[in-house]
């Protein structure tokens, strides 16, 4: 199908619309109110253009890009007189309220307003009126809020509520009124709220604490990254400016995050910046044991010595990390020996880890995409709270309920980017989505079903919708509720994973996706997708799942007193250990070396702590929970003696003359080794290019063109230009010399195109308007899946077994937080603030029969440990359960299900409020 | 705080008996609870004079919406007040024929009359003046509206004897 553009014939694909079409076609057609994840609303008037009758019509009308079809050789002209006087009026007209305060406004430098006003050549001002001005409100910690900048295309509103189900963000009044918050002052409820900030196309929501340590886009520098939030694995663009990490940018990866992040994956870097981070390595007492030695700060060089000294020729243990890179947890597994590592998951973690990669190695069902997620048109989520767990899933999830009305739209030929139409069509009526959890979760508000129960109960209802679809019948109507959903749909999605560490949920699952398909047999694809713990969990257990005797951590803890040393990795033991099992690991024959990047109490109880580079500051690959190995570039050069984890060891193996690693001495050798060093990681080298790559000779720059490097900054130092730092370990430059365009998906610092200085330049790079990167399609996608299933199939011989509670007593289960549960990030103030206190939670009977309220204090009792926590009250609970916030430090030692007794604490008072300082907060920066 | 006032606090965060009943005589005839919205605004405002940010939340607990989600549709109506106003709402017609029959002279009037323009309410608060852009008696211009009686053909000399038990006051409070 083609169309005319001012003469120029443009193939364009059916269905689309010419707004679309142009882009696509690499025209200039400003625009406003469009977003390529949320469609049309032809609210904002900007992508007018002219459309003519026929080639004789030489007059034409205006009409909306966003809202006109094409058609096959329809007629457009985007530079005719009147379209282009139109599109000046618009912008005009926006002004006639936009405040001349671009200098001190964030979105400055990166605005699409600005590009929309250059592009359209509006320049001066005829209205002399007063401007409309607005109150602006608190909305948290992330968020600040500058109405008057508005232009009213609704992004915003439509984003938060209808795109990512919020509801405390709305749309208020009419005419030059119109106004964009909450009912009443206080912090956004979503835990998609930074995505305002990208979405909003001026300064009304932007990142607050990057206003604190602001610096413009041009003077930033970014370098690809993922996020380590999760195990998602959301591609992202963080900035740095000053040695400190600025801020964090959604990076467009099609098949994962596409446009979109979640508040801890923007927010929550903010501990790289951190008081808390380790500088120098430490040595306790200068080498002497002493329970009370204070750290005293040595040299990189005595460091790797003491530590080389300490593990040479001795029997070591080497404990890994599911938040470190693959090539760390590699190179300390070859540094030790494959038969002294462990993982360093927890045995429970392990265990269901284990699981999951079985299942992917071998299932017949699909494991999809978030991108193909977003196609189901059922979804079964079975034990997992998604939002929490892995909250850009629960986004895509969001999309998905919406099938139902694309459905309904198809019947009428409408087509899915006519947003108002086709939400006006479906009302409220949704996709199915049935959620088993043992209580409360974020998506209960759009789930068609919701069931409560404990976790053995909910691997038996599995079990249970198994059968049914195998053709036994039950007498749990819901079972059969469940079965007929599934088998109705066309793209049905199982959903599961780790956060409730029961093996039998995740294998209870991929039994039902095998007998799915099978009922289904080939015709219909069935999706099935597992949340996993941490940003590399999957990566991690590649490496050690074809171990036969894994070395479990709590074994590890036992046989302590065999080895000299224990060299840790990334990895706080308190949060995955009892208290008697690290009395062990710290009794005080075997030396510990840990390497970590903030202070905790393994690190305190270590004999030698050296300090390690955050993701932001290293390169290192992490395997998502699809099993995408993705690699993150630094942005940033380590300051003080911090190396990344991969160099210690290095350096660690070069004194120790190891034999193994000889003749490894970069990144990429640490790589190709890997990726002989098992069959499961062959890809690893194809994940993205090696340090030689050049585009057109050069490096790819991770400054834009229009850095400003000189500073003075350090000028009370040296007032002479320091030298740019060399980087030979990744195809990266420090510097602004190279070209920002169509290089591999996987080495896009940021966005930036001539005369789209905002986001919006991302449709410069796209090959299509929401479709892949170009430089995805020319050279290698972005990221390689390592599990290729053989879709054999498992059998999966489950033991469910029900704890048996006594009376009075409850199962303790794990809830997990955006803001809490990550253990780095929570070192980051405002997601901090946002996670407030460790919490127990309970159902409405309990709290009543305890005799307590929401925010009261409960005593939590386990049969080694008191813990008081403060209670909240839970809409939906499965019978003997109660709820703790894991990953809390409150709660570190609390375990999934450990059996409780609980009672109201009595010597808790109620708090006695004497000031806030919310109103101080709210004009605050 | 009072007794007293704390008593009214707790009646303004809670729909009466009567309020219910008639919202629920609405919801009989819409599909969603959210359909009712705006006659569940006009049925408090009716009983209260105007829409507080206690009666708007309780409004969107009874219909299940979001308190965000009705105040959109609260203030993107003129005639849902979301501030105090006096026991009468004077709508006083500004639109085109009102204007060529010279409703300025007469907007001009009242306002000396009562001491309050657009949006304010009379220190003894028995009006509000607002004004509107037509109230569909346009051959009948200039109009008003005060509380629920219409008055056409305005001229001072009916402002005058309409206002005339109003004692002319300085500005009022809103």
């Amino acid at each position: 199908m083609i169309i005319f553009v001012d003469g120029q014939e443009i193939e364009v694909k059916q269905g689309e619309n010419v707004l679309e079409a142009c882009l696509n076609a690499g025209l200039d057609l400003p625009y406003f109110c469009w977003h390529p994840a949320m469609g049309s609303i032809g609210s904002c008037r900007q992508c007018a253009l002219v459309q003519y009758q026929n080639p004789e019509d030489t007059r034409g009308r205006i009409v909306m890009g966003c809202m006109t079809q094409v058609t096959d050789g329809a007629r457009f002209s985007l530079n005719a007189q009147n379209a282009t006087e139109f599109r000046e009026a618009v912008v005009e007209s926006l002004m006639l309220n936009h405040p001349h305060d671009c200098p001190v406004c964030a979105e400055g430098g990166e605005c699409h307003l600005q590009d929309m006003t250059v592009m359209v050549g509006h320049r001066d001002r005829r209205y002399t009126g007063k401007k409309n001005t607005h109150r602006n409100q608190y909305l948290g910690p992330l968020i600040q809020h500058e109405m008057n900048r508005c232009i009213t295309c609704y992004r915003c509103e439509r984003y938060y509520r209808d795109y990512a189900g919020g509801s405390d963000l709305g749309a208020q009044a009419s005419r030059d009124h119109v106004y964009f918050g909450r009912h009443q002052e206080g912090v956004l409820e979503s835990e998609f709220s930074g995505n305002l900030v990208e979405v909003c196309p001026t300064g009304v929501f932007t990142d607050k604490p990057f206003l604190k340590h602001y610096s413009r886009k041009w003077d930033l520098q970014s370098a690809p990254s993922i996020c380590s939030g999760c195990g998602v694995g959301c591609n992202i663009s963080p900035g740095e400016r000053y040695g400190k990490l600025k801020r964090v940018h959604n990076r467009y990866n099609h098949e994962v995050n596409g446009y979109f992040l979640c508040d801890r994956g923007r927010f929550g870097s903010g501990y790289i910046n951190s008081d808390q981070r380790l500088d120098y390595s430490g040595l306790k007492g200068a080498g002497l044991k002493s329970a009370d030695a204070t750290f005293a700060a040595v040299h990189q060089s005595q460091a790797i010595e003491t530590a080389a000294g300490w593990l040479q020729g001795k029997k070591v243990l080497g404990i890994g990390s599911p938040r470190a890179s693959l090539e760390s947890n590699y190179l300390l597994r070859e540094l030790v020996g494959r038969s002294n590592f462990s993982s360093g998951f927890s045995d429970a973690e392990a265990a269901v880890v284990r699981s999951i990669i079985n299942i992917q190695k071998t299932t017949v069902a699909t494991n999809p995409t978030i991108k193909q997620m977003e196609s189901a048109d059922a979804i079964l989520i079975l034990g997992e709270d998604i939002t929490n767990t892995a909250p850009r899933v629960a986004l895509a999830l969001r999309q998905a309920l919406r099938n139902k009305s694309f459905e309904l739209a198809e019947q009428l030929g409408l087509p899915e980017w006519q947003d108002a139409a086709v939400r006006n069509l479906a009302q409220d009526q949704l996709s199915p989505m049935v959620i088993v959890s043992a209580m409360d979760s974020r998506l209960d508000d759009v789930a068609s079903q919701l069931i409560s129960l404990s976790p053995a109960a909910i691997a038996d209802f599995s079990c249970a919708v198994t059968a049914s679809l195998q053709g036994q019948e039950s007498d749990d109507k819901r079972v059969q509720q469940v079965a007929n959903m599934l088998s109705a749909a066309k793209r049905p999605l199982i959903i599961s994973g780790s956060s409730m560490l029961s093996a039998n949920i995740v294998d209870s699952a991929a039994c039902l996706a095998e007998a799915l398909q099978a009922h289904k047999q080939a015709a219909q694809e069935v999706m099935l997708s597992f949340c996993v713990p941490e940003a590399n969990s999957m990566g991690l257990g590649l490496l050690v799942n074809e171990d036969k005797r894994p070395l479990r951590l709590s074994r590890l803890a036992k046989k302590i007193d065999t080895v000299d040393a224990v060299l840790i990795l990334e990895n706080d033991l308190e949060r995955r250990l009892s208290q008697s099992e690290l009395d062990l690991i710290f009794s005080g024959k075997t030396r510990v070396i840990s390497m970590d990047l903030l202070e905790n109490n393994t690190l305190a109880r270590s004999d030698l702590v050296l300090p390690v580079a955050s993701y932001a500051e290293s390169q290192g690959t992490l395997v998502n929970a699809e099993s995408r190995a993705q690699r993150h570039y630094p942005v940033f050069e380590p300051a003080a003696e911090r190396l990344c984890s991969w160099q210690w060891l290095l350096q660690l193996a070069a004194v120790m003359e190891h034999k193994k690693l000889a003749g490894i001495a970069h990144f990429d050798q640490i790589v190709e080794a890997c990726s002989k060093s098992q069959p499961i990681f062959a890809d690893l080298t194809a994940v993205a290019p090696d340090h030689s790559f050049r585009d057109r000779g050069l490096k790819v720059p991770r400054q834009t063109h229009r850095y400003s490097g000189r500073t003075a900054i350090n000028a009370d130092v040296s007032v002479h230009e320091p030298p740019q730092p060399t980087d030979c370990e990744t195809p990266l430059a420090y510097s602004m010399e190279g070209l920002n365009r169509d290089q591999p998906a996987s080495l896009i610092p940021y966005v930036w195109s001539p005369g789209w200085n905002s986001n919006q330049s991302l449709q410069k790079f796209q090959a299509e308007v929401n479709g892949p990167l170009k430089g995805a399609l020319k050279h290698s996608g972005a990221g390689q899946r390592l599990i290729k299933s053989t879709q054999q199939g498992l059998e999966y011989k489950l033991k469910v077994t029900h704890p048996r509670m006594q009376k009075g007593r409850w199962q303790l289960l794990p809830m997990h937080r955006v803001h809490g549960s990550e253990e780095l990030s929570a070192y980051t103030d405002e997601i901090a603030e946002l996670a407030a206190q460790a919490f127990v939670a309970l159902g409405e009977t309990v709290a009543e029969k305890l005799g307590v309220a929401e925010g009261e204090m409960v005593v939590v009792s386990t049969a080694d440990q008191e813990i008081s926590l403060q209670v909240k009250v839970l809409s939906r609970v499965a019978k003997n359960c109660v709820g703790f916030s894991v990953g809390y430090d409150k709660t570190k030692s609390l375990r999934a299900g450990d059996s409780v007794a609980l009672r109201r604490d009595k010597s808790w008072q109620p708090p006695q409020v004497i000031a806030t300082d919310r109103g101080v907060a709210s004009n605050g920066c | 705080m009072s007794d007293q006032e704390i008593i009214e606090s707790d009646l303004n965060t809670v729909l009466s008996s009567e309020e219910i009943a008639e919202i629920d005589a609405e919801l009989a005839h819409v599909p969603y609870k959210s359909g009712a919205a705006i006659d569940a605004l006009k049925i408090v405002q009716a009983q209260r004079g105007w829409v507080s940010d206690q009666s708007l939340q309780a409004i969107a607990k009874y219909l299940e919406m979001s308190a965000e989600e009705l105040e959109g549709i609260a203030t993107f109506y003129n005639l849902i007040y979301r501030r105090p106003v006096g026991d009468k709402v004077i709508l006083f017609c500004d639109s085109v024929s009102c204007w060529l029959c010279g409703c300025e002279d007469i907007k001009q009037k009242i306002s000396e009359r009562l001491g309050v323009d657009y949006g304010e309410t009379t220190a003894d608060n028995r009006y509000t003046l607002i004004p509107v852009p037509c109230l569909g008696a346009c051959d009948r211009a200039p109009v008003m509206m005060v509380g629920d009686d219409l008055h056409t053909h305005l001229d001072k000399q009916q402002i005058e004897k309409l206002f005339a038990d109003s004692k002319q006051s300085d500005k009022g409070g809103q």
